[in-house]
């Protein structure tokens, strides 16, 4: 027969040694992420719920309208509307800010990583299976490492969104910037640019549309966590859908999912929208 | 006129030990064989050039001929694997970042195939580019982008971004930025090459224009014969990474290196190449004012021509007496100038012949050619028009027609 032979290896085993050793020698590390990431959720999410109602929805519809078209601005501001009349208000307030925190960090961290990734071989080499790995790891797995070091709440659904959802801007930003066409980057060089002036003056504004379809994606897959981070106690739309699959609420599961997806028609067509701007005059169709 | 850009054995490699190739190549192997062998490629192998300060050299070659690697030697966008080049004697291969930063910011600028402006910025920030990394103070890039995008005559665009243009104007707008930086050097890789034929022979006049004002030194590198003819005031002409010929277009055409050569200049439009003073008979004699009928038909006679032209002390032509009229003149007593002819045309020795079809056409008589000064330097006959067109060389017919 065919069994397999008695051998055993336990990575997992190293792992979690890992895990409790990075959390017990960096606690301080950790706890540092923790106050700059809690600070700046709470601190989007004290704006967002302190704003009248009417003055988001109306600045929900003049994005729309300088980004897309009149009709789609009061198409966004009436589906906020109905978000509000589901009584999800507030639940929205905080996923939108764990969102925005989510993507903040994540264009802090992608973007230099992505240009690194550009300019060195060999950095590239060692992050592409490193992202792969990101991407296709399940979610709920990083969840049990997020509870380790932040512990229940929305650090840990920042955390675990950040895994998933940073690959696609770092990709995008390394294509992006290889993909500037090779006789602008000669003629930047021409001029004796230094390679500062060449990345800020030419390379960087060059890519900045792929940058913004990276962007775009980034926000998307920040979204589509924020049922699962709602697991590890992160509060919002997603805590409602989990809510409702306990009780069997039929209604309460529909209403919290519906808003999740009006949230995401919203900000996907706004994203895109602002990338549209930036495509103008840059030869990227 | 003084050398500018003197390049020594300048080779150029491409793969991952360039160096190591090198005694191959000086045991003659072929491009082909060293990439089969090796996996290198042999861009430029061996070029020494003396480039003159304020000409237009033109290298010349067919795709692959190793020409765009050669001329992104000379601002090191390609470092040569081998050899020196020196601009205003001073070794650029061997500078280190600070000077060959500062070289490429003051002294030598480029200009691309497909344009490479910068999609992002505006006309005058595009032009500003070259300026605005030397940190020149905002007011003053923006008097000088002004002032050179106006000399490319694109006054009024200033606000448009580059995919608002032709490709025509878009290669000005090239032109403007490399001559912002007021570099010595300008190198132009086959700049009109991606325009349609009626612009680019517009942009051809224009350049020509641009350098007689302003004096540059320019490396221009074209596939096309005709285009290298009529700009260069002299042609390197390029095969497999070997600089094969440097000449005039002249003596290019004149004595072809090799066979390679001689198929190249094949379809060359010889009309826009050669100039009045190259098929011109300079007259044996002349014959003047003060002279008298006789010796006008003398000299028709030992010419076998039907017709002489007539000049002053300062040899300035008079006019034109036919044979006809000289033998009549002497049955009736009548002085040269009694039947001088003034029906006959002008061309200055440096047209083209291109421009001396139409004047040959209408004209009854040779065509008088004279130097910048209005003296005659010697004359046209209408089949020196035709013959020069072919190559047979026009100097070697003794029997003249007319």
């Amino acid at each position: 027969m065919g069994n397999f032979p008695d051998i055993t290896t336990n990575i997992g085993g190293f792992v979690k040694n890992l895990v409790d050793f990075l959390d017990d020698k960096l606690e301080l590390f950790f706890d540092f992420i923790f106050f700059i990431s809690s600070r700046t959720i709470n601190g989007i999410e004290e704006v967002l719920v302190w704003m009248p109602w009417w003055s988001f929805i109306l600045i929900i519809f003049l994005l729309g309208w300088y980004f897309k078209s009149f009709f789609s601005g009061i198409l966004y501001g009436f589906f906020i509307f109905l978000i509000g009349t589901f009584g999800l208000w507030e639940d929205m307030m905080t996923t939108i800010a764990i969102i925005l925190t989510s993507v903040i960090i994540c264009l802090i961290l992608g973007i230099p990583l992505g240009v690194w990734m550009a300019f060195n071989k060999g950095f590239s080499n060692v992050m592409r299976p490193l992202l792969d790995a990101m991407q296709t790891m399940p979610s709920f797995v990083y969840l049990i490492p997020a509870i380790f070091f932040f512990g229940l709440g929305n650090v840990s659904a920042i955390f675990a969104t950040l895994i998933y959802a940073l690959p696609p801007v770092i990709r995008l930003t390394e294509l992006a910037i290889r993909g500037v066409d090779k006789e602008v980057i000669e003629s930047a060089q021409s001029f004796g640019s230094s390679r500062w002036q060449m990345l800020k003056k030419v390379q960087l504004p060059q890519a900045l549309p792929t940058i913004m379809a990276g962007v775009n994606q980034t926000t998307m897959m920040a979204l589509a966590m924020v049922v699962i981070a709602s697991m590890v106690g992160a509060q919002g739309l997603g805590e409602q859908v989990l809510v409702a699959i306990n009780r069997i609420d039929i209604s309460l599961g529909f209403e919290a999912g519906i808003s999740i997806v009006f949230l995401a028609i919203i900000i996907d067509r706004i994203t895109n929208g602002v990338a549209g701007k930036f495509q103008k005059h840059r030869g990227v169709s | 006129m003084t050398t500018k850009i003197k390049l020594e054995n300048v080779s150029k490699i491409f793969g991952p030990k360039p160096k190591s190739v090198i005694p191959m190549i000086k045991d003659g192997k072929s491009k082909e064989e060293i990439l089969a062998e090796t996996n290198h490629t042999v861009g430029v192998y061996d070029a020494s050039l003396d480039i003159k300060k304020g000409e237009v050299f033109v290298i010349m070659g067919l795709s692959g001929s190793g020409k765009s690697t050669l001329i992104r030697c000379f601002n090191l966008l390609n470092k040569p694997t081998t050899g020196s080049i020196f601009i205003d004697d001073v070794d650029i291969v061997s500078a280190d970042k600070t000077l060959l930063k500062q070289i490429r910011q003051e002294k030598i600028a480029m200009v691309f195939q497909h344009f490479g402006l910068f999609s992002h910025r505006t006309i005058l920030s595009n032009v500003e580019y070259g300026l605005e990394v030397r940190n020149v103070p905002k007011e003053e890039r923006r008097d000088i982008a002004m002032k050179n995008i106006e000399i490319v005559g694109l006054k009024g665009y200033e606000d448009k971004y580059p995919d608002e243009l032709s490709g025509g104007m878009q290669q000005r707008v090239g032109l403007a930025r490399a001559l912002a930086n007021d570099p010595d050097v300008l190198l132009m890789d086959e700049p009109f090459s991606a325009l349609d034929p009626l612009i680019r022979r517009e942009m051809q006049l224009e350049l020509l224009d641009i350098q007689e004002r302003l004096q540059k030194t320019i490396i221009f590198i074209t596939h096309d014969v005709n285009e290298a003819f009529k700009l260069g005031d002299r042609v390197a002409v390029m095969k497999d990474g070997h600089v094969v010929q440097v000449g005039t277009p002249e003596e290019i055409i004149e004595s072809p290196a090799n066979d390679y050569i001689t198929e190249f200049i094949k379809d060359i439009d010889r009309s826009k190449v050669f100039q009045a003073e190259h098929i011109m008979i300079k007259p044996n004699a002349l014959v003047s004012t003060k002279d008298g009928v006789k010796v006008a038909i003398k000299e028709m006679k030992e010419n076998g021509i039907s017709s002489v032209f007539v000049v002053d002390r300062s040899r300035q032509v008079k006019g034109i007496v036919t044979i006809d009229d000289a033998i009549a003149a002497v049955k009736e007593k009548k002085t040269l100038e009694d039947i001088l002819r003034d029906d006959y045309s002008v061309v200055n020795k440096d047209e083209y012949i291109n421009d001396l079809i139409p004047k040959a056409l209408e004209s009854k008589y040779p065509l008088a050619v004279v130097n910048d000064e209005d003296k005659l330097v010697g004359f046209i006959l209408r089949v020196h028009v035709l013959s020069g067109l072919v190559s047979e060389d026009v100097e070697e017919s003794d029997q003249y027609f007319n």
